[in-house]
C-alpha cells in the first residue's frame, strides 16, 4: 500500500519535472510546478502514516505557501502578457550577460 | 592652546644649583623670556591672516579680469600693516632682550637659567620639557638674532615695497625668527631641533617665495633635500646621546658628559662627528655647502637675514653649545676644523671668478662659515661665537647693500625694459657716483671682512687665526700647522675678492648703459639707515672682544678702550668645562707643562713672535692685498655680461663653473639615484608588481566571463541545468 502510493507520488513528479523541462508556455510550466508540488505533498501524507502527524501538518502549509505562490506566480505572468502578448519563455530573454 | 604661564610668571624658574654659589652677586631674574619668543609668532599670525586675505582679494582681481594695482587709491591694509606688524615684533623683542641682557649681566650667572613651561613629550624613560635656557650664549644669539633682524625687516619695507606678496613675505620672516630664537633658547636637544626644522622650512619658503620661476623653486627643494642629509646626522647623535645620557637636556647632558664619556672614545667621536654632519648641512660646509649659492634665488633681505646673519650660523652655535662633547673627542675637534678651513678656503676660490654680486656673498658666506668652524674646531669657543656676531654684522650689510643696488639696477633697467642681469656686476661700474651711502657703508663691511684693522671682522678673524696656529701644540700638530697655513691664505683670498667684487660694482665707468643710467638712484630711508647702523656695527663691534695683549699696544689705541675680551669672559660660564677638558688632555698628553690656568694654553705664541706681531703682519697683508686688487680691478677692462658671455677657458673657467661640484655630485649621486628610481619605477614597479597585481586581475576577469556565459536569459537552460545540478548532488550524497 504505502509503496505503491509512493511510487504515484514518484511517477507524478516525474511528469511535472518532464513538463517543466520541454514546455514553453509559462502557464503550462506553472502547472507543472504545482503538480510538483502535489506529488510531495502526497508523499508527506504517505510518511504521516508511519512517522506521525507532522507529515500532514507540513502539507497544510506547503498548500497555503502554494496557494500564495500562485497568485503572485499568474499574476506575474498576467503581467509578462500584456507587455509581450504572448506567454512563451522563450520570448523572455532579456535578463542575460 | 597655550598655557597661560608664558605671559605670566613661569610655572617653575630654576638655576641650576644656584644655591651652591654663595658668593654670586645676586640673582638673575628673566623678564617675560617666553614673550621674546611669541612675539614674532604673533606678527606670523597677523601678517599670516593679511596675506590670506590679501590672496582672496587678489585671486578676484584675477577672476574679474583686473589687475591688483597697488598704488591706485591708496595702498590696502594688506600692504600697510606688515610694515608696522613685521619690524614691530621684532623690536618689542629686541628690546626685550635688551632688558634681560642688562639684568643678566648685571649677576654673576655660574649655571644656565632654565625656564620651564609644560612637558612637551613624555613616553617611557624619555621626556621632554618645553623649556627656554638662558644663559650668556644664547643671549649673545638672541641679540643678533633680534637686532639683524630688526634692522634687516626694517630694510625689507622699502625693498619688497612693490611686491605682490608683501604680507606673506613678513608672514615668513616673523615665522623665521620665532623658530630661530627657538633655535638658540630651547633648553634641550629635541627643543632646539624644532627649531632646527622650523628655519629649515622657511628657509625653503623664502628662498622658493617667487615660486612662479621654475628655478627659484627648484633652489628652495634643494636647500630643503640638502638639509635634510645633515638633519639625519643630528638626529642620530641625538639617539646616541639619549641612550647614553637617558636625557636630551642641555644641563643633563652636557654637565654629566665630563664624568661619564671616555675622552676620546668611540662614542665622543661618533656623536661629535654625527653633530657635525648635521651643523655641515645647515651651515653650508663641505660637503653640504651647495645649497646657499642656489639660496640665493630668494629675495636679498631674505639672504642677508637667513642665508648670511643667522640661520647658517646655527651649526657654529650647536658645536659651540655642544663644546664639551666636542673637547671629548679630539677627532671630532679636528674634524671640525679640518672642514672649516677647507670651506674656507674652497669656497674663497670660487668667490674670485663669480660675477652674480650676491653668487659672491653666497661663497663668501660659506668661506667665513668655514673660519668660524674653524675657530670652534680649535677649541676657540668663544672666537668662533665672536666671528659669527661680527660676520652677522658686515655680512648683513653687504647683503643688504647688494640688495640696494639690486634694487636701483632693477629699476633702471625696468623703465628702458631692458632684460640684461640687474645681478650682474659685468652690467654695473661706477655705481658710487648714483649710490654714495650705499658704497660708503657697503666700502666699511669689506674693510671689515677683510681684515683690515680696526674693523670688527679683523678681530675676530685675527683671533681664530691666532688660536688655529696655537692648538698646533697639542694632538695633532702638524694638520693644525696646516690648517693655520690655509687659513692665512683664504683671509687673504678674502680680502682679493671682496675688493674686486666692490671695485667691479662702485668704480671705474658705469656699464649699465647711457639710458639706464638715468634711473640709477640711491636707496629710501628705510634702506640706508639700516645700512648706516649695521655699518656702524661693522666698525666698531669688534671692540668687545680685543685681546688683552693688544688692547694696551698701538692696535688698541693704547689701553684707551674700556674692556678687553669681553665676550671671552662673558661666555666663560659656557666655554669653562670644554676648555677644562682640552687643557686636562694637553697635559695628561704631556703637551702641556707647569703652572696654568683656565686657557691658558691658548696663549702660547704659534709661531714665535707675539700676538701683537701676528695681528700687525695679518693687518698688513690684507691691507697689501685690498690695495692691489683696487689696482689690478681698476685696470680691467670689463666687457658688459651680454658681450662677455661665460669664461671659455682655463682656471676661470673652472672658478666659474663652482670647480664643477654641482656637475660632480649630479654624476655621482643625483644621475645614479634618479637612474635606480627610474628602473624601480619603469622595471619593478611598472613591469614586475603592476604586472603581478594586473595577472590576478585578468584571471579573475576571465573566470567571470567564463561564467558569465551560463547566464543565457533562457529559462529552460536555467531549469535544465537546476535539474542535472538536484540530480547530480542526489547521486553524490545518496550514493
Amino acid at each position: 500500500m504505502l509503496t505503491h502510493a509512493l511510487v504515484l507520488s514518484a511517477l507524478l513528479f516525474a511528469v511535472g519535472t518532464f513538463g517543466f523541462l520541454v514546455r514553453r508556455n509559462a502557464i503550462i510550466m506553472f502547472l507543472c510546478i504545482e503538480l510538483q508540488l502535489n506529488a510531495v505533498n502526497l508523499a508527506l501524507v504517505v510518511f504521516s502514516r508511519v512517522a506521525g502527524i507532522d507529515g500532514q501538518v507540513f502539507v497544510f502549509f506547503v498548500m497555503t505557501v502554494a496557494a500564495a505562490e500562485a497568485a503572485v506566480g499568474l499574476a506575474i505572468i498576467i503581467s509578462i502578457f500584456r507587455h509581450y502578448e504572448t506567454v512563451n519563455v522563450n520570448s523572455f530573454n532579456l535578463l542575460k550577460w | 592652546m597655550l598655557p597661560l604661564g608664558i605671559f605670566s610668571l613661569p610655572v617653575v624658574q630654576e638655576a641650576a644649583e644656584a644655591a651652591s654659589h654663595a658668593e654670586a652677586a645676586g640673582h638673575f631674574e628673566p623678564f617675560l623670556p617666553g614673550l621674546i619668543v611669541l612675539l614674532p609668532l604673533l606678527g606670523f599670525v597677523v601678517n599670516g591672516a593679511l596675506a590670506l586675505v590679501h590672496g582672496r582679494r587678489s585671486a578676484e582681481a584675477v577672476r574679474a579680469g583686473q589687475e591688483l594695482d597697488l598704488d591706485a587709491g591708496g595702498r590696502p591694509a594688506t600692504h600697510t600693516l606688515p610694515s608696522w606688524v613685521g619690524p614691530g615684533v621684532l623690536l618689542a623683542s629686541f628690546i626685550l632682550v635688551v632688558v634681560n641682557f642688562l639684568r643678566m649681566s648685571g649677576v654673576e650667572l655660574h649655571d644656565p637659567m632654565v625656564v620651564r613651561y609644560w612637558t612637551w613629550l613624555s613616553t617611557g624613560a624619555f621626556r621632554v620639557e618645553a623649556a627656554l635656557q638662558l644663559d650668556q650664549l644664547s643671549m649673545i644669539m638672541m641679540l643678533v638674532v633680534t637686532g639683524v633682524g630688526f634692522l634687516i625687516h626694517v630694510f625689507s619695507v622699502g625693498y619688497m615695497k612693490d611686491d605682490p606678496g608683501y604680507p606673506r613675505y613678513f608672514a615668513y620672516l616673523n615665522l623665521f625668527v620665532f623658530f630661530m630664537l627657538v633655535l638658540v633658547t630651547g633648553a634641550s636637544f629635541p627643543v632646539m631641533f624644532v627649531g632646527w626644522e622650523g628655519v629649515g622650512l622657511c628657509s625653503y619658503l623664502l628662498i622658493g617665495f617667487w615660486f612662479g620661476d621654475r628655478e627659484k623653486s627648484d633652489a628652495g627643494k634643494k636647500a630643503f633635500i640638502v638639509n635634510r642629509i645633515g638633519d639625519f646626522g643630528f638626529l642620530v647623535a641625538l639617539f646616541f646621546l639619549f641612550v647614553q645620557f637617558g636625557s636630551l637636556d642641555f644641563v643633563e647632558v652636557l654637565g654629566r658628559a665630563p664624568d661619564e664619556m671616555v675622552y676620546g672614545g668611540a662614542l665622543a667621536t661618533a656623536v661629535t662627528l654625527f653633530l657635525l654632519l648635521g651643523a655641515a648641512g645647515k651651515s653650508a660646509q663641505i660637503p653640504l655647502y651647495v645649497w646657499l649659492p642656489d639660496a640665493m634665488a630668494g629675495p636679498t633681505p631674505v639672504s642677508a637675514l637667513i642665508h648670511a646673519a643667522t640661520m647658517v650660523t646655527a651649526g657654529v652655535y650647536m658645536v659651540a653649545r655642544s663644546s664639551v662633547l666636542f673637547a671629548l673627542s679630539p677627532v671630532g675637534s679636528v674634524t671640525v676644523a679640518g672642514i672649516g678651513v677647507l670651506t674656507a678656503l674652497f669656497a674663497a676660490t670660487i668667490a674670485l671668478a663669480q660675477y652674480d654680486i650676491k653668487k659672491v656673498l653666497a661663497y663668501s658666506t660659506v668661506s667665513q662659515l668655514g673660519y668660524m668652524f674653524l675657530g670652534v674646531g680649535v677649541g676657540a669657543y668663544a672666537a668662533g661665537v665672536f666671528h659669527l656676531m661680527t660676520h652677522a654684522f658686515f655680512k648683513a650689510l653687504l647683503f643688504l647693500g647688494s640688495g640696494a643696488v639690486i634694487h636701483s639696477m632693477h629699476h633702471a633697467l625696468h623703465h628702458t625694459h631692458s632684460h640684461e642681469d640687474p645681478q650682474d656686476m659685468r652690467n654695473m661700474g661706477g655705481m658710487r657716483k648714483f649710490m654714495p651711502v650705499t658704497a660708503l657703508t657697503m666700502w666699511l663691511a669689506t674693510l671689515a671682512i677683510a681684515g683690515i684693522w680696526p674693523f670688527a671682522g679683523f678681530f675676530s678673524k685675527d683671533e681664530i687665526i691666532w688660536y688655529a696656529g696655537a692648538a698646533a701644540t697639542g694632538p695633532y700638530a702638524s694638520l693644525y700647522t696646516v690648517f693655520w697655513v690655509l687659513a692665512l691664505a683664504a683671509a687673504m683670498l678674502t680680502a682679493f675678492y671682496m675688493t674686486r667684487m666692490m671695485v667691479m660694482t662702485f668704480h671705474g665707468s658705469n656699464r649699465t648703459g647711457a639710458e639706464e643710467a638715468k634711473h640709477l638712484h640711491e636707496a629710501p630711508l628705510t634702506m640706508t639707515v639700516p645700512l648706516s647702523i649695521l655699518a656702524f656695527l661693522s666698525v666698531f663691534g669688534g671692540w668687545i672682544n680685543v685681546p688683552e695683549a693688544i688692547r694696551n699696544s698701538v692696535l688698541g689705541f693704547g689701553g684707551a678702550l674700556p674692556m678687553s675680551e669681553w665676550l671671552h669672559h662673558w661666555l666663560e660660564p659656557i666655554t669653562y668645562s670644554a676648555t677644562a677638558i682640552r687643557e686636562e688632555a694637553l697635559v695628561a698628553g704631556g703637551f702641556l707643562e707647569g703652572e696654568h690656568h683656565y686657557h691658558g694654553y691658548l696663549e702660547h705664541a704659534p709661531f714665535g713672535g707675539g700676538e701683537l706681531a701676528w695681528a700687525l703682519a695679518s693687518t698688513l697683508a690684507a691691507l697689501a692685498v685690498v690695495l692691489i686688487a683696487v689696482r689690478v680691478v681698476g685696470r680691467w677692462q670689463i666687457k658688459t655680461a651680454a658681450e662677455a658671455g661665460e669664461p671659455q677657458a682655463g682656471l676661470k673657467k673652472v672658478l666659474y663653473n663652482k670647480w664643477y661640484v654641482d656637475e660632480l655630485y649630479d654624476a655621482v649621486i643625483v644621475q645614479p639615484v634618479l637612474r635606480t628610481s627610474r628602473f624601480l619605477w619603469r622595471i619593478v614597479d611598472s613591469v614586475i608588481i603592476d604586472g603581478l597585481v594586473n595577472l590576478a586581475g585578468g584571471v579573475v576577469k576571465f573566470a567571470g566571463f567564463a561564467v558569465s556565459l551560463f547566464q543565457n536569459g533562457s529559462l529552460n537552460t536555467y531549469a535544465f541545468i537546476l535539474t542535472v545540478g538536484v540530480l547530480v548532488i542526489l547521486w553524490t550524497v545518496g550514493f
